[in-house]
C-alpha cells in the first residue's frame, strides 16, 4: 500500500519535471570525440538535451565530466562529431563560439571569481561589454539577480573579501545577468565547506525550479534526486548509463555504474 | 589531583610594560644595543657613516657658488680656507645649469620645452592619479604624444593634426572591421596609406611640398609657393634636433621610450603566448634577439649603419632613430616582465572571461592586463628606471644628453678639469626623477592591493 503510494507520488513528480521539458532541443550532441594528445577522453558521445531539461552528470574522477561539459561552451575543442547549441553548431568559428558563449553561463568548481573587481562590476561587465547594454540598466539587473542569490549587500565588496558559498552565488549571479538560456555547472559545491554547500545547492534548485536549462557535474545525490529530469553516468570517457533519478539510484543496470553508487552512497 | 588539571582562582590585573621595553630607549636598546657583540657594531657603523658624511657634506657646503672658471674657483677657495683640496666649486652649475637642462635649445624659446613638461604632467596625472583628477584631462593625454613634437621641434601644425588624423583613420578601419585581425592589419595600412598622401611619397618630399596636408593648406587661401615661417597657420619656429641636449634630452627620449615600450612590451609578451605560429616564433626571436644585444651596438645602428640601409637623401631624424631603439629595447624586457604577471595569473581566470563570451581584446583588457600589470608593477617601473638612466649611453653617439654635456664643458678651457661637480648635479638629477617613480610605484602597489583584499 505504502509501496504504490510512493509510486504514484514519484509517477507526479516525474510528470511534473516532464511538463517543464519542452520539445525543443537546448544541446544536441552527436558522434563527438575528443583526444587529449593520444589519450581519447570522450568517445562517442550522443547526447540531446531538451529546452528546460536538469541533467545531472556524475561518474568517477578522471571519467571526462568536466570536458564534456567545458565541450559544450568551448573551452575545450572537440575533434569529430558534432556539437549543436541552441541551433549554432561549433565550429572554430570565432563569431559562433562568442554567441555561443553569451547564451551559455559556467559556473566553475574554485568561481573564478575576477578578483580586482567588485562584486557588482563581476556581474555587469559581460553585459556591458558583450550585450552593449546601458550601465545603469546593467547594475539593475545585477542587484536583480544579487538578491536573487541572497548577497545584495556584498555587491562593493571584492570576491576576496566573501565567503566561498557567497563567492559560488556571486558567480551564479554573474553568470544569469548575461540572461543565459543554459547554465553549465562543474562540480559547484566540491570546493566548499558542509554548510556552504546548502546555500549554493537552495541558490541552485530556486533556479531548476524556474525552468532553467541545466547540466550539473556534481555528486550532490541529493541535489540530483530533488531537480533532476535525467541522471547521466560517464566512465572512461563514456555514457554508461542514464535515466530518472529515482530508477538510477533504485535500479542501476550497469555493474559498473553500481559498483559507483554504492561507493559514493556507502558512507 | 593529577598535574594535568589546573584551575584559576584569580584573575591577573593588567600591568605595565618594564620601562626598559618602551619609548626611545626600549627602541635602543631593542634594536641597536641589545647585546654586546651589537652594540660594537652600532658603534662601528655611527664611526663609518661620520667619518663619510663628514668629508661629503663639507666638500658640498664649504664650496665656491660664484665663479666664472675654475681657476677662479680655486683662487676663493685658497682665500677662504688656505687649500683647494675637500672644496666643490658649483660655480659652473652656476654658470652652465641652463644647459645642463636644455643643451643648446635657443634660449628665448625655453618656453617651449617648458610648457612640454608641464602638459607632460597633465597628461601623466589621469593615468597615474585616476581617482584624483578629472577624467576630461584625458583628452590631454591624446592629444600630448602629437603636441609634444610639435612644441620641441617647432614647424607646421599640420603635421601633428595629419599624424594624428592617421590614427583616427586606422582607429575608424578597424572598427568597422570589427576589431578581428584582418581589421587590425587593415587599419594600419590605412593609416599609412593617410600618411602618404598627408605628407607625400618618402624621399619625394622634406616636409611640406606634397599631399593632402598642401592641399588643405592651399584651400584655406594660402600660396603654396609662399609658406614660410611668417605665413602658416600656428608655425612654431623649428629648433634642429642637433641642438636639443642637457636633462631635457634624457626626459624626452626616456619618456617616449616608455611611455610606447609600455604597449609595445604588451603587445609582445601576449604574442609570445599566442597559438598562431608565425606571430609566435617572430616575437619570440625579436625578444631574445634585443635581449641579446648590448644597447649601445642598438644605438650605434641608429646613428650609423642605418644610413646605409636608407634610401640616400632620406632625412631621417637622429633622435627620432635613437627614440625607436630605446623603445624596441624596453618593449623587449616589458614583454619578459610581463610575461611574468601573465604567468602568475591562474587559468580559471581565462576561462572565467571566456565563458561570459569577452571576445580575446576584451579578456586581455578588462581581466587579464589589470591583474597581471598589476603583479608586474615591481618588474615594470624597475625597467622604465632602468631605461632613463640608459638614455645617458646616447653621449657616446654625440647626442648631448646631460653627461656628454658634461664633456663638452669641460673642453671649455674656463672647466677644463672640472669633475664631480657636474657629475654630482646630473646624478641628483636623475635620483629625483628615478625616485619618484620608484615612490611612485610603492604607492600604487599599496593603493590596489588595499583595494582588492
Ligand atoms: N588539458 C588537459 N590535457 C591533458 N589531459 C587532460 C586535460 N584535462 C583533463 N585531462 C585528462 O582527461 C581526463 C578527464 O578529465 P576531466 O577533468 O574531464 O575528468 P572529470 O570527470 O571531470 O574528473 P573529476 O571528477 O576529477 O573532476 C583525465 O584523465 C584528465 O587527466
Ligand atoms: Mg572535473
Amino acid at each position: 500500500m505504502a509501496e504504490s503510494m510512493h509510486d504514484t507520488m514519484v509517477e507526479r513528480e516525474i510528470d511534473r519535471r516532464k511538463m517543464q521539458v519542452s520539445e525543443e532541443v537546448a544541446i544536441q550532441i552527436t558522434g563527438m570525440n575528443k583526444w587529449f594528445g593520444m589519450f581519447h577522453v570522450l568517445r562517442d558521445i550522443d547526447l540531446t538535451v531538451h529546452k528546460g531539461e536538469r541533467i545531472v552528470i556524475c561518474g568517477p574522477s578522471g571519467s571526462g565530466k568536466s570536458t564534456l561539459i567545458r565541450c559544450i561552451n568551448r573551452l575545450e575543442e572537440h575533434q569529430t562529431g558534432q556539437i549543436v547549441v541552441e541551433g549554432t553548431e561549433l565550429t572554430s568559428d570565432l563569431k559562433n563560439i562568442d554567441k555561443i558563449r553569451s547564451e551559455v553561463g559556467m559556473c566553475f568548481q574554485h568561481f573564478n571569481l575576477f578578483p580586482h573587481l567588485t562584486i557588482l562590476e563581476n556581474c555587469t561587465l559581460a553585459p556591458i561589454w558583450v550585450r552593449k547594454i546601458p550601465k545603469r540598466e546593467a547594475e539593475e539587473t545585477a542587484m536583480h539577480f544579487l538578491e536573487k542569490v541572497k548577497i545584495p549587500e556584498q555587491a562593493e565588496k571584492y570576491p576576496g573579501q566573501l565567503s566561498g558559498g557567497q563567492q559560488q552565488r556571486v558567480a551564479i549571479a554573474r553568470s544569469l545577468c548575461m540572461r543565459p538560456r543554459i547554465m553549465l555547472f562543474d562540480e559547484p559545491t566540491s570546493a566548499l565547506d558542509p554548510e556552504m554547500i546548502k546555500e549554493v545547492l537552495d541558490t541552485m534548485i530556486e533556479l531548476a525550479e524556474e525552468g532553467m536549462t541545466m547540466l550539473c557535474v556534481t555528486h550532490e545525490m541529493g541535489f540530483a534526486r530533488q531537480v533532476a529530469n535525467r541522471v547521466i553516468f560517464m566512465d572512461d570517457g563514456q555514457i554508461v548509463e542514464q535515466n530518472e533519478p529515482e530508477e538510477f539510484f533504485k535500479n542501476p543496470k550497469s555493474d559498473r555504474t553500481k559498483l559507483f553508487l554504492s561507493q559514493i552512497l556507502g558512507h | 589531583m593529577s598535574d594535568a588539571s589546573f584551575v584559576r582562582t584569580e584573575m591577573l590585573s593588567e600591568q605595565d610594560p618594564p620601562p626598559t621595553s618602551v619609548g626611545v630607549i626600549g627602541w635602543l636598546r631593542a634594536n641597536l644595543f641589545s647585546n654586546w657583540w651589537n652594540a660594537i657594531l652600532t658603534v662601528l657603523c655611527l664611526a663609518a657613516i661620520w667619518y663619510v658624511l663628514s668629508g661629503l657634506l663639507g666638500w658640498t657646503l664649504r664650496s665656491v657658488w660664484n665663479a666664472g672658471s675654475l681657476n677662479e674657483c680655486r683662487d676663493v677657495m685658497i682665500a677662504n680656507w688656505g687649500s683647494t683640496h675637500g672644496h666643490a666649486c658649483w660655480g659652473v652649475i652656476n654658470d652652465r645649469w641652463l644647459q645642463l637642462l636644455f643643451g643648446f635649445y635657443p634660449p628665448e624659446l625655453y618656453y617651449r620645452p617648458i610648457l612640454a613638461m608641464l602638459l607632460l604632467f597633465a597628461a601623466l596625472a589621469p593615468v597615474l592619479f585616476a581617482d584624483k583628477v578629472p577624467p576630461k584631462l584625458l583628452y590631454v593625454t591624446a592629444a600630448y604624444p602629437f603636441l609634444m613634437p610639435w612644441l620641441m621641434w617647432g614647424g607646421s601644425i599640420w603635421t601633428p593634426i595629419g599624424v594624428a588624423a592617421g590614427f583616427v583613420v586606422a582607429y575608424l578601419v578597424g572598427r568597422k572591421l570589427g576589431g578581428t585581425a584582418s581589421g587590425l592589419v587593415l587599419g594600419i595600412l590605412s593609416a599609412v596609406v593617410w600618411w602618404m598622401l598627408w605628407f607625400g611619397l618618402p624621399g619625394q618630399a622634406e616636409t611640406f611640398d606634397s599631399g593632402v596636408g598642401r592641399v588643405l593648406v592651399a584651400g584655406l587661401g594660402e600660396n603654396l609657393a609662399s609658406i614660410s615661417p611668417d605665413t602658416a597657420p600656428f608655425w612654431l619656429e623649428t629648433v634642429e634636433s642637433r641642438k636639443f641636449g642637457g636633462f631635457m634630452l634624457s626626459v624626452l627620449i626616456g619618456v617616449v621610450a616608455i611611455g610606447c615600450s609600455l604597449p609595445l612590451g604588451i603587445l609582445l609578451a601576449l604574442g609570445r603566448q599566442s597559438n598562431m605560429l608565425i606571430v609566435k616564433a617572430i616575437c619570440v626571436g625579436f625578444i631574445e634577439f634585443i635581449r641579446g644585444v648590448p644597447l649601445i651596438t642598438l644605438l650605434f645602428v641608429a646613428s650609423t649603419l642605418l644610413n646605409i640601409f636608407l634610401p640616400p637623401g632620406t632625412n631621417f631624424d637622429i633622435i627620432l632613430r635613437v627614440m625607436i631603439m630605446v623603445t624596441l629595447f624596453a618593449a623587449a624586457y616589458m614583454a619578459e616582465v610581463i610575461r611574468g604577471g601573465l604567468a602568475g595569473l591562474p587559468t580559471g581566470q581565462y576561462e572565467g572571461a571566456d565563458s561570459l563570451g569577452l571576445n580575446y581584446w576584451q579578456a586581455q583588457r578588462l581581466i587579464i592586463m589589470p591583474q597581471a600589470l598589476k603583479i608586474s608593477i615591481p618588474g615594470i617601473v624597475s625597467t622604465f628606471i632602468g631605461i632613463f638612466k640608459d638614455t645617458t649611453l646616447v653621449s657616446i653617439i654625440a647626442l648631448l644628453d646631460p653627461l656628454g654635456l658634461s664633456n663638452s664643458i669641460r673642453a671649455d678651457t674656463d672647466w677644463n678639469g672640472i669633475y664631480w661637480e657636474l657629475f654630482a648635479f646630473i646624478a641628483l638629477m636623475f635620483f629625483i626623477a628615478c625616485f619618484g617613480m620608484s615612490r611612485y610605484s610603492m604607492y600604487l602597489e599599496r593603493k590596489l592591493k588595499t583595494e582588492n583584499d
